[in-house]
């Protein structure tokens, strides 16, 4: 080259200068746990099927959410939704409406047809799936997607479980139960309504390879009370299973529920809609022990339930007509157990529907050799598999925790170690990342953004008829709830860490490909990880 | 149910980019196309705000006139460390002649172009002039003040780190009081920069009554890129001030950079607002309003400040300083701000 006058160097450029050998520290993407995934019982990648959601496209949301969980239009109505209490959010402003957006989904799919994506090739193997709640068909969809043959043998003339013989419509529209049933049912899974398994043993002999048992907990736990009429005492089971026969249960204008329990509610609410002038919940305890969630409590109060704290039933069907109880006053003692304090009060009741819980009925396992029952729960390993092998279970039957949401994971978790037993090997689940805790997020990029309400129902329409309580959302306000989701812990694109670099130091892959650094140029100031408003970038020494 | 704003975007735009907006909705430093006018490679310490904020600036200005750019640059870090001869890191037409004479030089580049566009040669090629706080309010302000008088057709940007950092930190005219720099009272009753002396030369070049006048800093890019493309679409002087943030000035974490930036406007510590003929037409107001102490506090220039038994006095000073800008320019929090 001719260089111009007093010039004796050719211009260059600063990429020959490689200002990566300056850094001590180097940043890297990384996909954390979200608070909200950790929480869910069902195993949903919440912030996984949110972020298709934030860009309207509700099929590819519903898609990524039904991997976990096939039956979101139900969870969206009676998840206790545990993801919400974990949400990062709630540290800016409110909790994501997640239970709210995943019925918005739910119903999406309902309401346009969608189907599940086709299953794996098939593998020939029959695997007996015993009940048809939650977590029956939660492991019967998890191994259908795996190419397994699963049917499902149900004592009950409907398919569902609890979800239809316990929890009551104005919570959970039979339609909607259905839908979704029906969904399983034509993605492959086999159905054998009124079909009780009495021996396990003898029925894993219609060619079965493995069986999973969801058969739930009904039978319902009695108090010794003594009752000169015991006519008036009923089950809070049976008084809900009676709502799906075609005559309702007769309770009478005076209804009175024993029990501090999320069926206890369901019952009293259930008995004000039949009818009843006055529908009573008596419980040992005071509020703040309650089994109950506060919001349930919350509304069978703004419906009219009156709730005597602090007392137990010693006695029903007094009186000539047999319609009296008496009922103790308790004392919290120091220990904050309930003590009786020999006050009592006579009430007028035309009836007495205990709600004190439910066992497990095992008797289909008697002669099963290996399994460890206790305190009438069966006994599982971290694989879901009891002390018989080939033998799994889950739901009500094998925990404490008694949801559909439990169940629902359960089913999951037993399809996946099923899976592998199948295959002769042993399930390990996939080490959990580091969680993707606010401390790690940096919230100012966030627009502000309060958790829009759902449009609850009017409040006399909801103490007589068996209408849900909770509406839904629609497009704007699913979208708008959908896109407070702040991704945390995950790359969602915003291009910060492409922008803030001053050294040029990141390279943009483009849409749907995130980010990648370049290590040659970038100096490890740490800007990109402090600016990164999800937390995805995580800063570690360098190596010399 | 309270009534939502339909249009919601999970970060608004406070992010670089947003994948739920519309591309030209997304700002200039998102797109893979940008002109990375200030390559990789240049020797800017880590996390230097200097270096951020001349990319944003200038990729912006090249955006905003179809990249017909030329930078006449003053001495100082953005010139020392983007160009050890013979290499650069500019992607674009640049000259450095001196430390005081930048606005000069671009005044006489803007005439050389005006002259041959009337000779019919060349197209529209457009002018920047940029420098560091010392190279604009101290050493280069005759030039500086002269092209703002004779509405020379140049946008002027300061990099305002509050000092002269190429050589070591010593006070400007732009260091703020209590700051200490290498050139003020290390030790005694009140250590650091006095209070009562300096320039705001936003201030002084609206005095000139010239087109356009803005502030900005590193931490709102959007705002930043706003006002550029706002000043390339003008015509005369216009002269923006960006606040950049000096790890090695500052005591401050290179990762903190931007971070500062945002602090120094939350604060109220540097007004964020823009200015047309001599008078301000908008401001950045405050989204979350904190005390001074939450700026002063991670700057290792300020930590005789936060001794055994802190400053209170001093920094009550500032925070007086700060509320006084929140008066005068109007910045308090409100709903629905910016
Ligand atoms: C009133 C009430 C309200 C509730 N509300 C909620 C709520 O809002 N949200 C929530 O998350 N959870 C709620 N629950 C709990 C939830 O319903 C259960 O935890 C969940 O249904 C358990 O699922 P599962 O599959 O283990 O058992 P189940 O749902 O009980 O299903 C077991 C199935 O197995 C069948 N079966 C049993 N034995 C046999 C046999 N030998 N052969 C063939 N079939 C058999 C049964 O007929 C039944 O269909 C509620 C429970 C009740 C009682
Ligand atoms: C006339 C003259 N005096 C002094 C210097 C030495 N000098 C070079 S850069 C610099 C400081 C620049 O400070 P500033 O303009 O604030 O830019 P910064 O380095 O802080 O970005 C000085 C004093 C010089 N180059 N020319
Ligand atoms: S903000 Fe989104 S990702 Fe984060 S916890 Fe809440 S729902 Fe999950
Ligand atoms: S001394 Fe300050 S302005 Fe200069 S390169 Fe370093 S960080 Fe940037
Ligand atoms: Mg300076």
């Amino acid at each position: 080259m001719d260089k111009p006058f007093a010039i004796t160097l050719k211009p260059g450029s600063s990429l020959a200068n490689h200002t990566g050998s300056w850094r001590t520290t180097r940043p890297e993407y990384v996909d954390r746990l979200p608070p909200c995934n950790a929480a869910c019982p069902a195993g949903e990648n919440i912030q996984g099927w949110l972020f298709h959601a934030e860009s309207g496209d509700y099929e590819k949301a519903w898609h990524a959410l039904v991997e976990n969980n096939p039956l979101p239009a139900i969870m969206g109505r009676v998840c206790y939704h545990p993801c919400e209490g974990g949400c990062n959010r709630q540290h800016m402003d409110s909790a994501v409406g997640i239970n709210s957006v995943e019925r918005f989904l739910g119903d999406e799919a309902n309401k346009h047809g969608w189907k599940f994506a086709p299953a794996a090739a098939a593998s020939g193997r029959r695997v007996l799936v015993i009940g048809s709640g939650p977590a029956g068909l939660s492991a019967a969809y998890h191994l259908t997607r795996m190419g397994h043959k699963a049917v499902i043998y149900e004592e009950a003339p409907l398919a569902g479980g609890m979800m239809r013989f316990g929890i009551p419509k104005y919570r959970l529209p039979r339609e909607v139960l259905d839908t979704e049933i029906q969904r399983l049912l034509d993605f492959g899974v086999e159905l054998h309504l009124e079909t009780k398994v009495t021996d396990v043993q003898q029925t894993m002999k219609d060619g079965f390879d493995a069986v999973f048992l969801g058969v739930g907990a009904h039978i319902a736990k009695r108090a010794y009370i003594p009752a000169g009429d015991a006519n008036k005492v009923l089950d809070a089971v049976s008084v809900l299973r009676g709502m799906e026969d075609h005559d309702a249960p007769l309770l009478g204008r005076r209804v009175v529920v024993y029990g501090g329990g999320n069926t206890a509610i369901d019952v009293a609410r259930t008995a004000k809609r039949l009818g009843a002038e006055e529908s009573i919940i008596v419980y040992r305890r005071t509020r703040d022990k309650m089994p109950a969630h506060d919001f349930e409590v919350e509304e069978a109060l703004q419906e009219g339930i009156s709730i005597k704290w602090l007392s137990t039933i010693t006695e029903a069907g007094m009186g000539e007509r047999g319609d009296d109880i008496m009922v103790e006053k308790m004392a919290l003692d120091e220990n904050g157990f309930p003590q009786p304090t020999g006050e009592f009060e006579r009430m007028e009741a035309d009836s007495v529907v205990l709600a004190l819980g439910q066992d497990a009925d095992l008797s289909l396992l008697e002669n099963v050799p290996g399994l460890v029952v206790d305190k009438g729960m069966i006994e599982i390993d971290a694989g879901m598999m009891t002390g018989h092998p080939g033998v799994f279970a889950g739901g009500d039957m094998a925990g404490n925790e008694r949801t559909v949401t439990v169940a629902v994971g359960h089913g999951k978790k037993a399809a996946r170690a099923i899976d592998a037993w199948l295959r002769g090997e042993k399930y390990a689940p996939l080490p959990k990342p580091e969680l993707a805790t606010f401390d790690r997020m940096n919230p100012w990029y966030y627009s502000d953004a309060p958790k829009t309400m759902r449009p609850v129902l009017d409040i006399i329409r909801r103490q007589s008829t068996f209408e849900e309580v909770l509406g839904g959302l629609d497009e704007t306000n699913a979208l708008f709830e959908a896109r407070r989701c702040m991704s945390c812990g995950n790359c969602f694109e915003c291009d910060n860490c492409y922008g803030v670099c001053p050294d040029n130091a990141v390279i943009k892959l483009g849409p749907g490909k995130r980010f990648q650094f370049n290590y040659d140029y970038c100096k490890g100031c740490g800007i990109c990880a402090t600016e990164c408003p999800c937390g995805a970038i995580r800063i570690v020494a360098e190596e010399n | 149910m309270s009534l939502q704003p339909v249009k919601f975007y999970q970060t608004g735009t406070f992010t670089v980019g947003n994948r739920l907006l519309a591309p030209e909705e997304r700002s200039v430093q998102a797109n893979m196309q940008r002109t990375n006018s200030l390559n990789s490679g240049h020797r800017a310490c880590q996390g230097c705000g200097e270096a951020l904020g001349a990319r944003y600036a200038i990729d912006a200005a090249m955006n905003a006139t179809n990249r017909q750019l030329i930078a006449a640059n003053a001495t100082g870090c953005l010139e020392v460390f983007s160009t050890p001869y013979p290499e650069t890191s500019w992607q674009i037409p640049w000259i450095h002649s001196l430390f005081g004479n930048a606005a000069a030089v671009a005044t006489g580049i803007a005439a050389a172009i005006k002259v041959k566009k009337q000779k019919g040669q060349g197209g529209d090629v457009r002018v920047v002039a940029q420098g560091g706080d010392g190279g604009t309010t101290d050493i280069g302000f005759g030039c500086l003040s002269g092209m703002f008088e004779r509405n020379d057709d140049v946008l002027y940007i300061c990099y305002d780190n509050g000092g002269y950092m190429n050589t070591g930190v010593q006070r400007s005219s732009a260091t703020p009081p209590a700051a200490r720099t290498a050139t003020t009272m290390p030790l005694g009753p009140e250590p650091g920069n006095v209070f009562g002396q300096g320039k705001f030369v936003p201030a002084i070049a609206m005095a000139h009554e010239i087109p356009y006048v803005a502030t900005a800093t590193v931490a709102d890019l959007r705002d930043l890129e706003y006002k550029v493309t706002k000043a390339m679409g003008i015509r005369g002087a216009r002269y923006i001030h960006i606040l950049v943030p000096c790890p090695l000035g500052w005591g401050t974490a290179s990762h903190d950079t931007i971070r500062m930036a945002r602090l120094a406007k939350e604060t109220g510590i540097f007004p964020v607002f823009e200015a047309e003929y001599g008078e301000v037409k908008s401001v950045l107001a405050i989204r979350r309003p904190l005390p001074v102490e939450e700026y002063l506090r991670p700057q290792k220039r300020y930590a005789h400040l936060f001794g055994k038994s802190p400053a209170v006095a001093t920094i009550a000073r500032i925070q007086a300083l700060a509320d006084k800008n929140i008066r005068k320019y109007r910045l308090q929090a409100r709903q629905g701000g910016h």
